[in-house]
């Protein structure tokens, strides 16, 4: 994955060059270990500040939004299936992009580093399948398999599904996943389990709404828990309010989902949001032979009906 | 000044012991998590000492993030109707243990804002009044510590009552103030530490100040016109990459703001202050729905301007930021305050 970027500046440079795009929306290296910022860059002589590596997990699709220019945008297989997401919602038109398709591996989950390492981490190196964590006084050797992102872990689209440029050719996808060993283990649960499984989920939850705010499908001009006109959600955090807001901010994401992590990697607090949102991706797979942001060609499966439906309540 | 050795054999002893005159706030590991918060402390539950840093800050001991203000209500078979009761609070002596020095400082930031000559905020300020603050010094500062370059440093006794400095097998508890002797007095801490305290302790003040790594300056900010700094071309690429979410706000020890919301259920309601934050739409929209900072943009510009420049400009007293370096290590998207600063001193 690390020879990505050579072949992303290359790429940039010459839309840029050739007028193809307005801006390049990438990474560039963070300021800490295992963090890159989100970046755009205008000119080619900025096109060295880009890098790519297992740290870019956050999902570009969330810079596209309403955006007018043309853009060129680097995309892993989830940002891909959000930037269909996109598209299909109205919130970028695909004229305005040129999708720059990077393979991925996965990305790693930098608290898990940081739970291996046991100490403060200084430094982090990648090479192909390790990576090397560094602090005071200690250097180990990480697989970078045991260190990803709970979501990556699983994931079966890892090439992106859309693009006008390639970094390379497709890796190869994962097969055989379970995807939702965690879901029937809730699934299971009495009422009263599920109860205080999520009571446990969101106790540490401060309603920064970094889950939501990362999260490319929360793009409404008012989220519901900012109405103020009349005001439906409380600010606080009492439990009914916190629930409220992560319950019914799931269920906006219904059958839209791709489960691409960006909210659990935000939680300040270390909150697996995806628990919420994983069930009804879940549902909306076995429900519906339905996986969000495969085409730009099919409508999903919330926005349509057919005359064979199942259901009776709906003919 | 007075140091006073205290045994780690006698630390829990003395703990248990002050908790009859003090209500005790300590830094805790929260249940299946690999971070520590500040918490007031159950019965026979021990701060933990070891923990490097609280996720969120102990401002909210003083500013929690809801805090019940008046309670009212609208039954008009009650004497009381529609008056506005400020509920009973807890205003007992608080000890709050463990508080590194640079969240210590923080405290005397927010205390220019709800403590001044024409307005004082009681709930702040009573609560604030009831604490003593026994600090640690922080022996091992983290890479994103750069309290040096604020109001504060690893060993600071700004706003403490007491220092603890960990020397392994004891404390030494520098006595700042006659609130700090009388806690010590309080948990049974008497043990003169020995005439060559000071200077041990200042030894490993030395050496941890020598450990940061990392600073900030903001002398040209200080010299820059506001107007010079809010019209700037570098906002468009600092504010990028931001969510707009609060997290930064919310884990800074600083970041003041707060809302206020009536809550009603039947007949009777309670006015709350809650946690806000600049980094959201609704903090600032007008009821004719206008917004004076609508964009991402000119909300981000608006927290660095007041951390860095506004609040510099209106008390002459520095920053608004100690250095903790929560934001940096909370932010989703590597937002970094010691790379902005660095833009706006450009």
């Amino acid at each position: 994955m690390l020879a990505y970027i050579n072949k992303i500046k290359e790429i940039s440079d010459r839309l840029l060059k050739e007028q193809k795009v307005d801006l390049i929306i990438g990474f560039r290296k963070g300021t800490i270990p295992m963090m890159n910022e989100p970046c755009f860059v205008k000119t080619s002589s900025d096109v060295k500040n880009l890098v790519w590596d297992s740290n870019c997990g956050i999902n570009l699709a969330n810079y596209l939004t309403n955006r007018k220019e043309k853009i060129g945008v680097i995309a892993k297989g989830c940002d891909s299936r959000n930037i269909v997401t996109h598209i299909i919602e109205n919130k970028i038109s695909r004229e305005q992009l040129v999708i720059i398709g990077v393979p991925c591996k996965g990305m790693i989950d930098r608290r898990k580093v940081a739970a291996a390492a046991d100490c403060e981490v200084t430094e982090v190196l990648e090479q192909a399948d390790v990576i090397v964590v560094k602090g005071p006084g200690i250097e180990k050797t990480i697989k970078k398999a045991d260190v990803l992102q709970d979501n990556c872990a699983i994931c079966i689209h890892r090439n992106p599904v859309i693009n006008d440029e390639m970094v390379a050719g497709p890796v190869e996808e994962q097969k055989g996943v379970d995807r939702y060993e965690d879901v029937r283990k809730v699934e299971a649960m009495s009422p009263e389990e599920k109860w205080n499984y999520f009571e446990e989920l969101l106790s540490p939850c401060i309603r920064c709404y970094a889950c939501r705010n990362a999260c490319p499908l929360c793009y409404c001009p008012t989220c519901f828990v900012d109405e103020s006109k009349p005001q439906w959600v409380g600010k606080t955090l009492d439990t009914i309010d916190t629930r409220t807001f992560h319950f019914l901010r799931a269920y906006h994401c219904a059958g839209r989902c791709t489960d691409c992590g960006s909210c659990t990697r935000a939680c300040p607090m270390g909150i697996d949001v995806r628990a919420f949102t994983k069930k009804l991706e879940k549902d909306a797979l076995e429900l519906f032979g339905w996986e969000a942001g495969m085409s730009v060609d099919e409508r999903p499966t919330l926005d349509t009906f057919k005359p064979d439906d199942p259901d009776k309540f709906i003919k | 000044m007075k140091v006073i050795k205290i045994d780690k054999k006698h630390w829990a002893g003395g703990i248990e012991k002050s908790r009859s005159a003090y209500r005790l706030f300590g830094p805790v590991m929260v249940e299946n998590k690999n971070f520590s918060e500040f918490k007031e402390l159950d019965a026979g539950e021990m701060p933990d000492m070891t923990a490097t840093d609280t996720r969120t800050s102990p401002k909210s001991i003083c500013f929690p993030p809801e805090e019940v203000m008046m309670e009212y209500s609208t039954d008009e078979t009650r004497d009381d109707c529609n008056l506005m009761r400020v509920p009973a609070k807890d205003y007992s002596p608080r000890a709050i243990i463990g508080i590194r020095p640079y969240d210590a400082a923080a405290y005397l930031v927010v205390k220019k804002n709800f403590d001044t000559p024409e307005y004082r905020d009681p709930y702040w300020c009573d609560a604030y009044a009831a604490c003593t603050f026994i600090g640690l010094a922080v022996n091992d500062p983290s890479r994103l510590d750069f309290s040096t370059s604020t109001h504060s440093g690893p060993f600071d006794e700004i706003g403490l009552d007491v220092l603890l400095v960990d020397m392994g097998s004891h404390y030494f508890a520098k006595v700042i103030t006659d609130k700090g002797d009388a806690y010590l007095k309080a948990a049974g801490w008497e043990e003169f530490a020995g005439d060559d305290a000071e200077q041990k302790i200042e030894a490993l003040k030395v050496k941890a100040e020598g450990a940061i790594q990392t600073t900030i300056s903001f002398d040209r900010i200080k010299e820059k016109s506001i107007m010079e700094l809010h019209g700037a071309d570098f906002w468009d690429d600092a504010a990028f990459a931001c969510i707009n979410c609060g997290t930064c706000t919310y884990v800074c020890p600083t970041c003041w703001c707060f809302d206020i919301q009536d809550e009603t259920r039947g007949k009777s309601g309670v006015r709350i202050k809650a946690w806000d934050s600049c980094m959201y739409p609704l903090f600032t929209i007008h009821t004719t729905g206008h917004n004076p900072r609508e964009t991402k943009i000119q909300r981000v510009r608006q927290r660095f301007m007041h951390k860095l420049k506004y609040f510099m400009d209106k008390y002459e007293d520095g920053i608004m930021c100690v250095g903790c370096g929560r934001c940096i290590r909370s932010c989703p998207v590597n937002i970094d305050i010691r790379r902005v600063c660095q833009t706006m001193n450009g």
